[in-house]
């Protein structure tokens, strides 16, 4: 149990930062798809930006990582299809329900409830890819 | 306190999720929450009927505690860290939204119109969340990745395939509250 304790750390503090920022209401993302704020692309831009000085120092450092092994990012396998194709699906539920994956689970915890329908859903959906996936072009 | 309690601008926001991705890569794994639903369809069961759920779940189960942990600080955000909720939208949102029919706009993170239990219980209200949600769950396996792994990691690390990805957020986001949402609401 004690191995899960920095995950659950780390979870916290994402849903803490999620809440706080704004991130995870609706309002939010039809404000930032109407480009009627800076608030969403400060945030995705800062994040992004920090990022990539994180990524930067940690390859210049040769920081480790806590299995001994150097910082490794998980490299997306190449194509165009699966992305845009993909990406817009995902960026037509995003707008209807206001919520990405992130946002879906921390909203259970703000107390609302029926977010759990969005993510039956979204369940539903993702079975439905791993159904359909050899015949989807990617 | 009243730093904490106020809402948090971008440019703390921001750089604080930054350092979520960074700490999960530092503990040997990555930033990717739509990765939990495929986990939880294995842990469902669905690795006996679909291959692409037959695999070991198991290793993947310190991603389901960041989900643990992430509901459980949106609880103590929500309940004690926070005034009570309005959102600094812009003027300009507010009235479309009003327009649209929305009101007490930015009062709550979500408008009762579309998620209190009535208008839950309406046929419009339950295909609107069903909807959403199996598009956001299909889209986001079928592109490999959602906002915490393409906008978030895969741009922190410069990847173009990550980049193509979080253009067709928008292109899809963008089409339905332009195109969508007028005939909708």
């Amino acid at each position: 149990m004690g191995k899960f304790l920095k995950f659950f750390a780390v979870g916290l503090f994402f849903g803490i930062v999620l809440v706080k920022s704004e991130a995870v209401s609706w309002f939010r993302i039809f404000e930032m798809f109407k480009f009627q704020s800076f608030h969403m692309y400060g945030i995705i831009g800062t994040a992004v930006g920090t990022g990539i000085i994180l990524l930067l120092i940690s390859k210049k450092i040769k920081l480790k990582n806590t299995t001994g092994s150097f910082l490794r990012v998980p490299i997306k396998e190449r194509g165009f299809r699966r992305y845009i194709i993909g990406g817009t699906i995902f960026g037509l539920g995003w707008a209807l329900c206001g919520a990405c994956p992130g946002p879906m689970y921390i909203l259970i915890g703000t107390g609302a409830f029926s977010i759990l329908i969005v993510i039956a859903a979204a369940l539903l959906g993702t079975f439905v890819y791993g159904l359909l996936n050899d015949k989807l072009p990617h | 306190m009243e730093y904490i309690l106020q809402p948090w601008p971008w440019y703390i926001s921001g750089p604080l999720i930054a350092i979520v991705m960074f700490l999960l890569l530092y503990f040997g794994k990555t930033f990717g929450m739509s990765s939990n639903l495929r986990t939880l369809c294995a842990i469902g069961g669905a690795g006996k009927r679909v291959e692409f759920f037959n695999y070991e779940w198991k290793n993947h189960r310190w991603n389901l505690v960041v989900v643990l942990g992430a509901i459980f600080g949106g609880f103590i955000a929500h309940y004690f860290l926070s005034n009570p909720i309005n959102i600094n939208l812009s003027e300009q949102t507010i009235k479309d939204l009003n327009a649209l029919g929305f009101n007490n706009v930015g009062k709550s993170l979500l408008p009762a119109e579309l998620f209190s239990w009535n208008a839950v219980l309406s046929l419009k209200g339950i295909l609107i969340l069903v909807i959403g949600g199996f598009l956001v769950g299909f889209g986001t396996r079928y592109a490999g990745g959602c906002t915490s792994g393409h906008a978030i990691t895969g741009l922190s690390s410069l990847q173009l395939p990550s980049l193509v990805a979080v253009i067709g957020f928008f292109l899809g986001g963008l089409i339905m509250i332009h195109l969508i949402y007028p005939i909708l609401f």
